[in-house]
């Protein structure tokens, strides 16, 4: 029972090899004994989880038709609601915090009886890439651990990585499940901005943020994506799908390798290992030609004035009156002051403070609306590139997983990571990050960018490293 | 660089209660971050239009999704937590500082 996948769990369920209450006893067991060294998990749902299998189980043992994610367990990250559990967000601010309802996400999968078996660590208000920004407790990568798992979505990829959970939920804003599920050898699908409700995500960037399945295959990713996408009255930037399996002939498949992102000062061992995947799918039949992301160098930078001010206007609701930490104070702006300063870490302060400073009158102009016009340039190197390519290929990360500590100090190093991954969630794109190899004993993953709503054509070109 | 006045102003305007210490660490990271934003100058934005949300060209027609300027009723479990989350509170009413003396 090591290591299942979904389908071989839900197979094992079939075939009565164990029952859900089995399987979810195995992996409560592992989190409690195995955990204390990885800290990927904030919270366990010990009660929950053992309810939902014990409902599987009666539906089996009645004979009847089970759904492919019933009795399947998972884990949640910290910043989607799952109702009366904790959601922290991995903040002070939210430490007793009690979620009072499900997200639509989590709505769509308890509905076919999967079994949640906790929240994940993240950087605080999923702001980092390397989880070492969670208040509670840095993960560590459980492929060693004395480096990072990356970040935002840290805890969920470690989760999925050393098999302490079949599958998890995760949420991307600017490469917060790709980087992490490249750091842990683990795939992580952000899906084309509106495919997935982000109703019962808590907001921080609202133009860029994307739920997301981390899983151990690319099947898993079909099929969790599957169960949660669609269109939810409450998100109104969620769109119906129409898009279902799709079959993929290699040979037809055009694939664009961007010269930009193969940029000096990026680990050899990394480029060598992407080049070699690239040669694979080359060597199978796919067409694959050097294209121009021109507008590239400038995504970072744009990425990094539009998330901040999308921040700081959604974590205004943190006021020490409807929820959440309150310090008393002599009055009402006090209240605000140190509500604010006392909930919140380092990293959130700095953001809000960046994005309240690229709003502000004077410098909205120069700063906001610019990187809002660059957007479009970045977003029409897209447009291009996939009138002559179907996907685009690209390492999800330029280092592999680094040392705790290594980058904390330096907020403009640490920016640094999100830099093959960010441009994707300006223009709203679908891509996913496929393990493909190791630099010693550090997973190295290889973004495939897709056509908007495109995901299972992007995790069917993935089936080829599976 | 930006000055410890104007770092002191942005941080009054995001409701952040900072300390001396804070302040002049935020004054020197802010610097150093919009330092790295003047990369940016080399773009020529000229008739080039802001793109505020990714959805705007890919799903024009979804953009503007309206619903009636209706209250919703929403189960009373879910109202009751709603209040319970609140810090201070006088029955099924949410306590604030007055506003005004």
């Amino acid at each position: 029972m090591n290591n299942l996948t979904i389908s071989q769990a839900h197979k094992g369920l079939l075939e009565k090899k164990f029952s859900a209450l089995e399987l979810t006893k195995l992996f409560l067991n592992k989190i409690k004994k195995q955990d204390k060294k990885i800290s990927a998990f904030l919270t366990i749902t010990d009660d929950l989880a053992l309810s939902q299998a014990k409902q599987v189980d009666k539906l089996i043992s009645d004979n009847k038709k089970i759904p492919i994610l019933a009795g399947i367990p998972l884990a949640v990250k910290d910043n989607i609601l799952v109702d009366g559990v904790k959601a922290t967000c991995a903040s002070k601010i939210l430490e007793n915090y009690i979620a009072p309802y499900d997200a639509t996400c989590i709505k769509k999968l308890k509905q076919p009886g999967a079994v949640i078996l906790g929240k994940t660590n993240l950087d605080e208000f999923a702001m980092g890439s390397s989880t070492e920004h969670s208040a509670f407790s840095p993960t560590k990568n459980p492929n060693d651990l004395t480096r990072v798992p990356g970040g935002s979505s840290g805890g969920s990829a470690a989760a999925v990585s050393a098999d302490l959970c079949c599958y998890a939920l995760g949420s991307d804003t600017g490469g917060s499940i790709r980087q992490p599920a490249s750091f842990c050898g683990v795939v992580g699908l952000k899906p084309t901005y509106g495919a997935v409700s982000r109703y019962g995500l808590i907001a921080f960037a609202s133009s860029l943020d994307q739920i997301g399945p981390i899983t151990k295959t690319a099947e898993d990713a079909q099929i969790v994506f599957k169960a949660i996408s669609g269109k939810d009255k409450k998100d109104s930037t969620s769109v119906e799908l129409s898009e279902t399996r799709v079959s993929v002939k290699l040979k037809d498949l055009r694939i664009g390798i961007p010269k930009e992102y193969f940029i000096k000062g990026m680990d050899s061992e990394v480029e060598k290992i992407i080049r070699q995947a690239i040669k694979k799918i080359q060597e199978i039949g796919a067409k694959v030609e050097e294209i121009s992301l021109p507008h590239t160098e400038y995504g970072l930078a744009v990425y990094y004035l539009i998330m901040p001010s999308e921040a700081s206007a959604n974590l205004a609701r943190y006021d020490g009156v409807k929820y959440g930490l309150s310090k008393s104070a002599k009055d009402l702006l006090n209240v605000y002051l140190d509500s604010r300063a006392g909930g919140f870490g380092d990293e959130v302060k700095r953001r809000i403070m960046l994005g309240t400073y690229a709003l502000s009158a004077g410098y909205y102009d120069a700063y906001y609306l610019k990187a809002q016009k660059v957007r479009t340039l970045i977003k029409h190197d897209f447009d291009k590139a996939f009138n002559k390519v179907d996907a685009i290929f690209t390492p999800t990360s330029p280092f592999p997983a680094f040392k705790l500590g290594e980058k904390i100090k330096d907020p403009v190093s640490m920016y640094l990571s999100d830099i093959f991954t960010a441009c994707v969630n300006l223009v709203g794109l679908p891509a996913v990050s496929m393990p493909v190899g190791f630099a010693g004993k550090l997973p190295v993953g290889l973004q495939i960018i897709g056509k908007p709503f495109e995901e299972n054509k992007i995790l069917e070109i993935s089936k080829v490293y599976g | 660089m930006i000055s410890q006045e104007d770092t002191k102003h942005i941080a009054k305007l995001a409701r952040l209660g900072l300390k001396e210490a804070e302040i002049k660490k935020f004054q020197k990271e802010l610097s150093s971050i919009l330092n790295y934003f003047n990369l940016l100058k080399k773009v020529d934005v000229s008739n080039v239009e802001p793109t505020f949300h990714p959805g705007e060209n890919y799903f024009k027609e979804r953009l503007d999704i309206m619903r009636q300027d209706k209250a919703e009723s929403e189960k009373p479990e879910k109202v009751n937590k709603l209040i319970e989350a609140a810090p201070d509170k006088k029955k099924r009413h949410i306590k604030v500082k007055a506003v005004f003396k």
